[in-house]
């Protein structure tokens, strides 16, 4: 991670989240990464692709007494603002063919059609993929 | 690890942080802090201005499930308690050990992600 | 025969698989992220309705509200169960076929 000490350098991070929450980590750790990652003041964007759209939906309920008992970490996605994690992208037709509307998501996203995203992609110095 | 709380054994990991969120209570509260040794290393005893804190960050976690990294938190605190408070000078003057895991332990909270 | 499905439609074809080879009549369990499958709106709603003709088509209840959906997300026709229907349907069906 040379790079990432090269002083002053801000890089475009753009994290790429395509899994659904619970059934595998890969949401949560992406999830984990982005915060310790918000501390190194780079230009960092979230993209939700497939059922990773799925990881933002509304109303998740996790408890013990009632339901699968992990951790509800959908509502941690609302502290990004918090973290200086302000760009949130969320692909139209992952979301059309799932059945959701931006009104289903619990933190304020931009919608980009295939190809913005595609777009938005290419534009970056580093995609992590999860 | 463990510690005792009204008779009752309760669960930490290696650091010392409570394996289980709902086992937290004030009295546990005040048992984890006096394992650590304030200024004048004496047990570390809990004052109004730590209790702040210390429910807040609870109040926090419950809100967002997560421990908030220290520059999060001060942010937080100063717009919940008021600037006075919301700088890391005063948390640190609270929590010598750092406002996020001293605190974070004392509320019963899993170590602040990103921290280490 | 109960049938389990317990992947996403959208990302593996487990479903396509359990709905092609299963006997007529299967009892056929979406959990975990198989739920998705069981949901109204989707690009996989009406291959579920049809699906629901030939099959006893259950959903976990734990697992659609945990993924932020309720028992009124489902597709007519698809039977929500908690985790001792999962534990009944196990039992009264003898054999466990899990598509993974």
């Amino acid at each position: 991670m040379d790079d990432m000490e090269g002083e002053g350098t801000i890089k475009k991070f753009l994290y790429l989240n395509r899994k659904a929450p619970y059934g595998t980590v890969y949401a949560l750790e992406s999830l984990e990464v982005v915060l310790i990652g918000a501390a190194f003041d780079q230009d960092v964007s979230l993209a939700f692709v497939d059922d990773g759209v799925y990881q933002i939906r509304k109303n998740h309920n996790t408890k013990v007494d009632s339901g699968i008992g992990m951790k509800d970490f959908s509502k941690t996605y609302r502290v990004l603002e918090d973290y200086d994690v302000e760009k949130l992208y969320v692909e139209k037709e992952s979301m059309e063919e799932r059945g959701l509307t931006k009104d289903d998501l619990i933190v304020p996203v931009e919608i980009m059609d295939r190809a913005q995203m595609a777009a938005l992609m290419a534009e970056q110095d580093v995609v992590l993929s999860f | 690890m463990a510690i005792e709380v009204n008779g009752k054994s309760i669960e930490t990991d290696e650091e010392g942080y409570l394996v289980n969120l709902a086992d937290w209570s004030e009295e546990a509260a005040k048992i984890l802090a006096a394992q650590d040794k304030d200024a004048s290393d004496n047990p570390f005893e809990l004052t109004n201005n730590h209790w702040e804190v210390i429910h807040f960050l609870r109040e926090y976690y419950d809100e967002y499930q997560i421990a908030p990294a220290v520059r999060v938190l001060t942010k937080a605190i100063g717009k919940k308690l008021g600037k006075e408070k919301g700088n890391s000078k005063y948390l640190y003057e609270l929590f010598p050990y750092g406002p996020a895991k001293q605190a974070c332990r004392f509320a019963g909270l899993p170590k602040p992600t990103g921290c280490i | 025969m109960l049938q389990t499905v317990n992947k996403s439609p959208f990302e593996k074809n487990a479903m396509q698989s359990c709905l092609r080879l299963s006997p007529q009549g299967s009892a056929v369990l979406f959990y975990e992220d198989g739920v998705y499958a069981a949901v109204k709106g989707t690009r996989f709603e009406s291959q579920i309705k049809e699906a629901t003709q030939q099959f006893s088509v259950y959903a976990l209840l734990p697992d659609l509200e945990a993924r932020g959906m309720r028992a009124e997300d489902v597709i007519d026709g698809v039977k929500t169960v908690d985790y001792s229907g999962f534990v009944d349907l196990v039992a009264d069906n003898g054999a466990v076929q899990a598509w993974l």
